[in-house]
């Protein structure tokens, strides 16, 4: 008892999380019919939660262990500081865009549930981030899908956003019914959970082999789900397309880096033998975990470019897109070096200010054309400047040309991976690059080049969201020019518990 | 003079330009003209400036101290930890004769591609906003000398050319735009790899005594700031040079475009609107062969002279394949974009045969080769603009019509054929000549030869069938140069003459560093071959 007092201390954003969802829950059933102040209590609770993750940074300590010498529950790390802090800004900047969807606006009266459930992903995503113990990883990985699948269709007023939610329940359901297996087997054969109990098991006596990576890869299988990497990919582009954007958005940022911070910790973590000097790493010989990732992610990256190729509607499009990057997000992993752990980190603060800023645009345009279908963006250059011209901003940094924001996160990546002599892996990656250069310029192409058959609307945005459009924007340049400060950030931020 | 900024004041320049541009109205088109008309103006001055100021005997290359009017300062710095050492960018420009010349022609061609833009209906705000963000990143890639800088100017060219070709081109401009748009990207991804590749390769002591990666070309030209363990570094005898080479030659050939890369540039000039295709043809192409020379050839010295004879072999198949498939052309547009292929055959094969000769006339016929063909591309845009046609065979007897103006375009056409006293013949000699002193590529050179002959066979042809023969009456109507053309066509032609006679105007420039290049790439062969 004394022991979880103690640790209630490391959980202080997420207590602050869990205070904030019941102020919420509370005020919007005083409140009734009146949805006004709804936004301000959540942009409040956030802003409280960002400053105890803020409070936390730089900890390092087991939280709920039974006594302090054993391992616990949680492990808090300024690894997962670092993503709490990445998933609480792009909630936050989810909420902001929530406020003027036109979409979440129609569906008024579900406001307070809407927000709700957004604290559950929030709650969950932050257990996950931190969880050091196979349990706590599947409640964590459960509470954020359980929320996701009902905001997935909150909207409730067309058939695909219903198909949206009905698929990903389904899809998630069977993923995490492969993953519980797999920690069950994992269970059965070490008689633990803690994934830090298991490396040590792993490092001093020999496990059976087989079973052992069947189990992981099972669990590498839930993981994969949640970062949309092949072969589990086949809901994303559906759900993106289907779900109100702004929680496409959300999903394709907070829960996919969520995902990943959970693949790094538990690979890292259970897999690892020892790390050299120069920051790689030595993984327990199972099986050639490098080949079976760089299999995964050059799968995914090359599925993900290669049927965006095709997309006509640019929500399905950024869908593959995001598919194609947890590919290039995967190479940072495959490196096995803390190099390509922080390339990682870096490559996802960079790709959540670009993914969030197009899935804006996109919104933006989408509240007043009412349609995301590339053939409503011909001619759109004439009549909304700024709006095109930022998402040609947002689209060219994705691709990866300087000196936007997204070169640098491209270039740590294949830094990381060059020093691991990994030449043909980043050629292939490079050429995807080329492959998705076409895709994103289609789009520049419809907005620029095509001349719209209809007269349309000069599209006017109000002065917030210019104001929004332009702190996404200012970033997106900035850092490809002047980038010390983030790699700083994320070079210190690389600690993980233990390691 | 050699401490004040100036070559950061030459590159962004356009920069504060477009940032002045776009503050403007739609409505405010003249203003919007005149401001480029002024920056590049002012370039063109600030180049000249550069040019009384520099000194001859200073040869660059390899050694940092005599470049020119070098600007360095540390970019990005992140300070190291155990598993991962200080990364470290520099801000770093400098000009020797190799960028001295190319710096003087970006800003000449630009210069009359604004004139050239003037009639420019559509858009003009995002026009010349896109014009000028061109023209920064063109001298950025001839004034950087750290490969990551050269590698962000590089890549900042595609967008705007992107958008030049596609929103301002002719009708197929959306497949023309794309296509360079992803051949040009490809190259570029051969050559960020041979960047990082180097970059773990070579290291640079810091004023503390420790020892960092380097992206700066002058580094990675000296043999010994290479690892023992690099996958790049001659000392290591698993290395992967040869590879790296032939990549990074290949990114910069795209560029060229060397043959069979090439297939981009004629559907690129055709559709793009005159002024582009005048500095798509007069600086761009450049930057192939300048990227070769400034980083290929120092830092690969070893390679390249295993390669000598397949590059001067790929020189020859552009100069005789770009000459054939000129003359097969209707498009008269199209006809000068091949004579472009055929015409950067001529500074391949310059380069091929390192005799200070050759490298000489190979820089020169850059030069050259830019003032010509933009001239070309105009001569092109002035009968297009008039005619709304590019068919040769719809024309004839335009000579009676616009006299003047055929006058111009006899000279210009003379120099591309290397008439003696105009310059064209000053650079293809001088390439000859050096190519034939070097026995390895003498059989090249003599096939390569056939491409005057070709070369005068398609002008020529192409000459009589536009300008002489009977008028067809369509053309009655037709008017001879304006005020704006006069702007366009007298500087080339003086400078296209100016040259033929008196070469050594432009040549004074460059022997110091050429011979420096020579002199440097046979030592460094030395030192590397006794490596291995």
């Amino acid at each position: 008892m004394d022991q979880i007092l103690n640790s209630l201390h490391y959980i202080k954003p997420e207590i602050s999380a869990a205070i904030a969802l019941s102020v919420l829950v509370i005020i919007d059933l005083i409140m009734g019919k009146n949805k006004k102040y709804l936004s301000i209590v959540m942009i409040l609770g956030l802003l409280a939660t960002t400053y105890f993750i803020i409070e936390q940074f730089g900890n390092s300590s087991f939280a709920f262990n039974s006594d302090s010498s054993k391992f616990g529950l949680l492990a808090v790390d300024s690894f997962g500081s670092f993503f709490k802090l990445l998933i609480i800004l792009s909630s936050l900047i989810v909420v902001l865009f929530s406020i003027t969807s036109y979409e979440i606006k129609k569906a008024k009266e579900r406001l307070g549930e809407y927000y709700s459930l957004i604290w559950g992903m929030i709650i969950g995503m932050f257990f996950l981030v931190m969880s050091a113990d196979l349990i706590v990883i599947y409640l964590a990985l459960e509470l954020l899908s359980l929320s996701s699948y009902v905001l997935a269709g909150i909207t409730k007023d067309t058939l695909r956003n219903s198909e949206a939610s009905l698929k990903y329940v389904i899809y998630g359901g069977v993923s995490s019914g492969i993953m519980l297996f797999g920690i069950s087997i994992l269970f059965g054969n070490t008689g633990t959970t803690n994934i830090y109990e298991i490396n040590a098991l792993f490092q001093t006596q020999q496990l059976q082999g087989l079973v052992v990576t069947l189990s992981a890869l099972l669990i590498f299988a839930g993981i994969g789900f949640k970062i949309s990497a092949a072969p589990f990919h086949f809901w994303t582009p559906d759900v993106y397309e289907g779900a109100p954007i702004t929680i496409t958005a959300y999903l394709s940022v907070a829960s996919k880096a969520a995902g990943f911070a959970l693949l790094l910790r538990f690979t890292k973590v259970t897999l690892i033998d020892s790390i050299n000097t120069d920051g790689s790493w030595n993984l327990i010989s199972l099986i050639d975990w490098k080949t079976f990732l760089i299999i995964i992610s050059i799968l995914t990256m090359t599925l993900g470019n290669f049927a965006a190729l095709w997309q006509n509607n640019l929500k399905r499009l950024l869908a593959y897109s995001s598919i194609a990057h947890a590919g290039y997000i995967l190479l940072g992993l495959i490196a096995l070096s803390n190099e390509g752990l922080m390339a990682v980190m870096i490559y996802f603060v960079i790709y959540a200010i670009m993914n969030l800023g197009a899935f804006f645009v996109v919104m933006l345009i989408a509240n007043k054309t009412g349609s995301e279908e590339l053939d409503d963006y011909r001619g759109l250059g004439k009549v909304a400047p700024l709006l095109t011209v930022s998402l040609a901003i947002f689209l060219i940094s994705l691709t990866g040309l300087p000196p936007t924001a997204g070169f640098i996160a491209k270039l740590y990546i294949f830094l990381a991976l060059i020093n691991s002599k990994m030449i043909i892996v980043a050629f292939i990656a490079l050429l995807n690059t080329v492959v998705s250069l076409y895709y994103y310029v289609r789009v520049l192409k419809y907005m620029f080049l095509d001349k719209s058959e209809k007269e349309i609307a000069p599209i006017k945005i109000n002065f917030a969201n210019s104001i929004l459009l332009i702190v996404l924007l200012i970033p997106t340049i900035l850092l490809g020019i002047y980038f010390t400060p983030l790699v700083e950030f994320a070079k210190n931020s690389i600690a993980l518990l233990g390691f | 003079m050699q401490n004040f900024p100036i070559l950061s004041l030459l590159t962004f320049l356009p920069i504060v330009g477009m940032i002045f541009i776009l503050s403007l109205t739609k409505r405010q088109e003249k203003t919007i003209k005149w401001i480029t008309l002024i920056v590049t103006g002012v370039q063109l001055l600030i180049a000249i400036v550069i040019l009384f100021f520099y000194n001859f005997s200073m040869a660059g290359i390899n050694d940092p101290s005599s470049f020119q009017f070098v600007e360095k300062f540390r970019w990005i710095e992140i300070t190291g930890l155990a598993w991962v050492g200080t990364i470290k960018i520099d801000y770093f420009l400098g000009i020797d004769g190799l960028s001295v010349v190319l710096v003087l022609l970006t800003t000449i061609v630009t210069f009359i591609a604004t004139f050239a833009s003037w009639n420019i209906s559509k858009s003009i705000k995002g026009y010349f906003a896109l014009f000028l963000l061109l023209d920064t990143a063109m001298l950025g890639v001839f004034v950087s000398l750290d490969f990551f800088l050269f590698y962000v100017f590089w890549e900042l060219m595609l967008l705007p050319m992107y958008f030049l070709i596609g929103v301002w081109g002719g009708p197929r401009r959306e497949y023309a735009a794309i296509k360079f748009f992803l051949y040009t990207l490809l190259g570029s991804v051969f050559i960020l790899l041979v960047m990082i590749g180097l970059y773990f390769s070579a290291t640079e002591t810091l004023a503390n005594g420790s020892k960092v990666f380097s992206f700066n070309i002058l580094t990675l030209m000296d043999t010994a700031n290479y690892t023992t363990t690099g996958i790049l570094s001659p000392f290591n005898p698993n290395n992967l040079r040869f590879i790296a080479y032939i990549a990074l030659f290949i990114g910069f050939a795209i560029k060229i475009p060397m043959f069979p890369f090439h297939t981009w540039l004629p559907d690129a000039h055709v559709e793009a609107p005159t002024a582009i295709s005048v500095i798509l043809a007069g600086v761009l192409l450049k930057m192939g062969t300048y990227g070769i020379l400034r980083i290929s050839y120092p830092i690969f010295p070893d390679i390249t002279i295993q390669l000598l004879w397949y590059i001067g072999l790929f020189g020859m198949i552009n100069i005789i394949y770009g000459a054939l498939a000129a003359m097969a052309q209707k498009d008269f547009k199209k006809l000068i974009a091949y004579s472009s292929v055929s015409h950067m055959g001529y500074v391949l094969l310059g380069m091929a045969s390192l005799t200070t000769a050759s490298l000489s006339g190979a820089v020169l016929q850059m030069f050259n080769h830019g003032t010509i063909t933009a001239m070309l591309f105009i001569i092109v845009g002035i009968i297009y603009d008039r005619a709304h046609t590019r068919d040769m065979d719809a024309f004839g007897g335009i000579a009676n019509q616009m006299p003047i103006y055929t006058g111009f375009v006899a000279v210009a056409f003379f120099a591309a054929i290397g008439l003696p006293g105009l310059s064209g013949f000053i650079s293809e000699a001088l390439v000859f000549v050096g190519a034939f002193s070097s026995e390895l590529i003498r059989t090249i050179t003599i096939i390569s030869t056939l491409g005057i002959l070709l070369g005068a066979g398609y002008m020529l042809w192409a000459f009589q069938r536009i300008y002489f023969g009977e008028l067809n009456s369509k053309w009655k109507e037709l008017k001879d140069l304006e005020l704006r053309e006069y702007f366009m066509v007298v500087p080339l032609t003086l400078i296209i003459i100016l040259l033929g006679v008196y070469p050594s105007l432009i040549l004074q420039f460059m022997t110091t560093s050429v011979n420096a290049l020579v002199k440097f790439m046979g030592d460094a062969q030395i030192i590397i071959s006794s490596i291995n």
